[in-house]
């Protein structure tokens, strides 16, 4: 297995945390895994992407050309990287804050909306939770004991109630993507 | 660490800094992951392999794209008795970086390409006085202030001087985040074996890029095998009770001198050059073509080697670990052994062309050497690659 994941939206969605979980989970499940950002003027409310290889086989180049997977959080992106998903590819888009379709016929389109999901559970931080959580959910990358484990290491030393907020809206995320 | 009697300077200098010695950063945490898989960043490695060498004092300036190495010195050498200074400028850290290694304390710098220019007056001084040093250039795009993306354009600089006067940097290659760690450990040694300074070479795409590493439990399967083992240095400034001063300087006054200590330093690169040469070869035995690239620009190569290797193309690797001194011995062997059959190499590298000429040396014109380069933030990819192997392996 070869998985070639962009992950991308706006400065402060949580993006590079969205890309740390898939490489840390990556880590977890005893998989090769590379994370490569986009390290250039990334602040809140600029763009920000990050590029995520998971794989059974050592990983040369962490660039990625075409992608198996594209997970867009707001509408730049989604027109940024449309083209860069192999045919068939799976496309993972915010449709709470995408009111735009995407040009292509030739992708496997999953429209969640990440924000508007993430406000009922609670918290509208986390719909970077609920975006991973729907492509884990499509994606098996890790056992789900795996994925707990990561889950609590990445959430350790937060406070009890925005712990209980992410494991929502990460099950919430699950449940979309299955 | 049996220099330990070198340290209490630097805990006095570490008090007036910051005015106690608890911290609130775990220490612990690297002790529990021995062995196991973390995901770390290219930068993180080698600041924490730099903390685990014994490296107890750090002096900087914040650059793109090498903040972290900074960053994560901030936050850890309080909690180990170590320093960490954020100087006024570039110059003033290398400075620093001399006068604690001086004081025989193991030190590092680090910045990214137009910060390492600063530092060449420096980086010569700690030549000529003999000093180990360990300074890190995660190289960005040049000339200039350029910017912020990855390049190797810092090559000539590296390996053949940068500041003036006949000295060599010792520069070592890491490719991978796990190399990161394990070559930066290694300088360490290096630096304190032949008290040079060792320059790690690396590029934004490698600092940035987080990869699992091993922290591996048992030092004796690092390169060197000897970290943290390092003999009393007796030739430190460290007081001169009971003993005769020690003296350490680049600044000779008496005729003769200078040239005597050249002398003494071409005595040290020879020896440099006939023991210390490293590189990875992969598909030697059987390749038509060879490309020679180091860091990350040789993973992008070994990514197109595997694509060629199912059309049939018989291409190798060459991938030199350290850059001075050059790997020009397993050059030369491979011609010698398999003159006339390895027809072409091809050097691959972020820059206009600065390690081709390196190995245009070392062919010395027993094979056609060609070139691919891209610079600026620029990189060649994978495909590029493969097209220009198709294009010389049709003129074989």
């Amino acid at each position: 297995m070869t998985e070639k994941i962009i992950i991308a939206g706006s400065g402060g969605q949580g993006i590079m945390v969205m890309s740390k979980f898939l490489s840390n989970l990556a880590v977890e499940a005893g998989r090769f895994t590379t994370y490569l950002p986009a390290y250039g003027a990334e602040v809140r409310g600029g763009t920000a992407h990050c590029m995520v290889i998971i794989s059974d086989e050592e990983i040369y180049s962490p660039l990625i050309d075409k992608v198996d997977a594209l997970i867009v959080m707001n509408a730049p992106s989604l027109v940024k990287f449309e083209g860069r998903l192999k045919k068939g590819g799976a496309l993972f888009l915010n449709k709470s804050l995408i009111n735009i379709k995407p040009k292509r016929n030739d992708l496997q389109v999953s429209e969640i909306p990440f924000t508007a999901i993430a406000q009922e559970t609670g918290n509208v931080k986390c719909a970077n939770t609920v975006a991973l959580g729907a492509y884990l959910g499509y994606k098996k990358i890790a056992s789900a004991k795996q994925t707990d484990v990561v889950l609590a290491k990445m959430l350790e030393g937060l406070s009890r109630e925005i712990i209980a907020v992410n494991k929502k809206a990460f099950e919430r995320g699950m449940a979309y993507g299955k | 660490m049996r220099n330990q009697k070198l340290v209490p300077k630097v805990e006095i200098l570490h008090r007036e800094t910051s005015g106690s010695r608890r911290s609130s950063y775990k220490v612990t945490a690297f002790g529990k992951t021995r062995n196991q898989k973390i995901l770390i960043s290219g930068n993180e490695a080698i600041a924490e392999a730099a903390v685990q060498a014994g490296c107890r004092f750090y002096a900087g300036y914040p650059i793109t794209p090498q903040n972290e190495i900074p960053a994560y010195m901030a936050k850890r050498m309080p909690g180990i008795g170590g320093v960490f200074i954020q100087s006024e400028s570039e110059l003033a850290a290398i400075s620093m970086v001399m006068g604690a290694s001086a004081a025989g304390a193991r030190a590092m710098t680090s910045s990214s390409s137009p910060g390492i220019s600063l530092k060449q007056e420096g980086i010569s001084y700690i030549a000529g006085a003999e000093l180990p040093a360990v300074i890190v250039n995660v190289m960005r795009a040049g000339p200039g202030l350029g910017n912020i993306w990855p390049a190797q354009s810092d090559y000539f600089q590296a390996v053949k001087g940068g500041g003036h006067g006949d000295y060599h940097n010792i520069v070592l290659a890491p490719s991978s985040a796990q190399e990161a760690f394990d070559l930066t450990m290694f300088a360490f040694d290096l630096a304190d074996k032949y008290r040079n300074p060792v320059m790690i070479l690396s590029d934004g795409m490698s600092g940035q890029m987080m990869e699992p590493i091993v922290i591996p439990e048992d030092r004796k399967n690092l390169l060197s095998g000897i970290c943290c083992l390092t003999s009393e240095k007796k030739w430190a400034v460290t007081g001169c009770k009971d003993r005769l001063p020690n003296l350490v300087a680049s600044f000779r006054m008496c005729l003769g001198d200078t040239e005597k200590l050249n002398q003494h330093l071409q005595g040290k690169y020879k020896q440099i050059l006939a023991d210390e040469q490293r590189c990875e070869s992969v598909g030697i035995d059987e390749a038509e073509i060879i490309i020679v690239a180091y860091g990350i620009m040789a993973r992008i190569a070994k990514g197109a080697i595997k694509t060629l290797k199912a059309k049939n193309i018989k291409v190798g690797l060459i991938r030199p670990i350290t850059l001075w001194p050059f790997p020009e011995t397993q050059i030369t062997q491979i011609l010698k052994h398999r003159l006339g059959r390895v027809k072409y190499f091809l050097v691959v590298e972020m820059s206009y062309g600065q390690m081709v000429e390196d190995v245009r040396l070392a062919v010395n014109g027993k094979a056609k050497v060609e070139f691919l380069g891209r610079a600026g933030g620029g990189v060649p990819t994978e495909e590029e690659i493969i097209k220009r192997l198709e294009v010389i392996s049709d003129k074989l």
